[in-house]
């Protein structure tokens, strides 16, 4: 019987762009069908930082690129910009 | 209007720096029983009434969700925040049906909207909303991002979320900007919210009871650190000082001088220059 590999991702929103900083939103899509999660189901982020997340086995596929702010959006806010992917492949 | 049903300078400066208020079975019994039965009965149309139209004429014989906004502490709260005579945007009873074990996306109701004013959303919750039913989440201090409607549906959690869990009768009263969703019925009932968006028709300057405008807490509130936006919390408190300033009027006005101190850009020559 065949098995297939599918990935598990991890999104963590970092207080800034130092893998050590304290996490403050986080989400998880995992495709192996072991773990369901959805809006507001934790109060609680799964790992403190980015790095405790990667000593748990968990790799970084993207780290955030920084850009200066737009001319006259100097103190706008949106988006959480420190946003880091992180994967698991699992059977 | 009565001064006695306004809110306090205090509690609009939660509202700049949270985005939303909620009140907690506020509500009498009696209306929240007639909002039910106007549901089952289906007394209150689902769909839109016409868009602009004052609310003061807005279901004048409900004596449920008409009776609702009528009351004189709901139109204090509506007063303080968007001035007599706001205009009906729309409304919506939003429905989360039994055994509904998904979360909504994270969203919120508009388009990239820049102003200073803003539109205020009631949320009215005519029953017991306990946790295993959702309630709706909020994130505080979210309304002053610029975002687009679910753009901001990648994200489940935040640090320092809230649902309303709540009694019936409750009342929460968001800016146009808060981000929120629904949250998963594990209940075997339905469960009900009813939301409405009102436009103001006038300038929102002080239009709240302002006898405790010099309260030092006003300075607390707008620097509460929601924590889940990190390192941006100086951009949020910079933010809220700009609609503080809108809300009072005094261009001036600032805290630990976060906006002065960018602001500061002399054109005055000095002397010892101008002689050379």
């Amino acid at each position: 019987m065949t098995t297939i590999a599918r990935q598990k991702l991890l999104f963590l929103y970092a207080r800034n762009p130092d893998l050590y900083s304290e996490v403050g939103a986080w989400s998880v899509y995992d495709a192996t069908g072991k773990e369901h999660h959805t809006t507001g189901d934790s109060d609680a982020p799964p790992y403190r930082s980015v790095f405790a997340a990667m000593q748990d086995g968990w790799r970084v596929i993207q780290v955030p690129q920084q850009f200066p702010a737009y001319p006259g959006m100097e103190l706008t806010t949106a988006f959480l910009r420190f946003e880091y992917v992180l994967e698991k492949i699992e059977e | 209007m009565d001064k006695r049903y306004l809110l306090t300078s205090r509690q609009m400066a939660d509202f700049v720096a949270d985005g939303f208020l909620r009140f907690d079975a506020f509500i009498p019994d009696e209306i929240n029983r007639e909002a039910m039965r106007e549901i089952d009965e289906e007394q209150i149309p689902r769909g839109y009434e016409r868009q602009g139209q004052p609310l003061s004429g807005l279901w004048p014989d409900s004596r449920g969700f008409g009776a609702l906004f009528r009351l004189p502490q709901v139109q204090g709260i509506i007063h303080s925040l968007v001035g007599p005579d706001p205009l009906y945007d729309h409304h919506a009873f939003h429905r989360v049906s039994p055994r509904h074990e998904e979360g909504q996306v994270w969203h919120a109701d508009n388009i990239i909207d820049p102003r200073s004013a803003f539109d205020i959303q009631l949320f009215y919750y005519p029953h017991d909303t306990p946790r295993e039913m959702g309630g709706t989440m909020f994130l505080p201090g979210s309304h002053l991002r610029r975002i687009h409607e679910s753009d901001i549906g990648r994200y489940q959690n935040f640090t320092g979320q809230v649902p309303i869990v709540c009694k019936a009768g409750t009342v929460a009263v968001g800016h146009h900007g808060i981000w929120h969703c629904a949250q998963p019925n594990r209940t075997e009932q339905m469960r009900y919210m009813f939301k409405l968006r009102l436009n103001p028709t006038v300038r929102q300057r002080l239009l709240w009871n302002t006898d405790d405008l010099d309260a030092p807490e006003i300075h607390s509130s707008l620097f509460r650190n929601h924590k889940w936006y990190g390192n941006e919390d100086r951009l949020e408190y910079a933010q809220r000082i700009k609609l503080w300033r809108f809300l009072t009027g005094d261009e001036q006005f600032d805290s630990h001088y976060w906006l002065t101190r960018v602001e500061n850009n002399p054109e005055r020559v000095a002397a010892a220059s101008a002689a050379a």
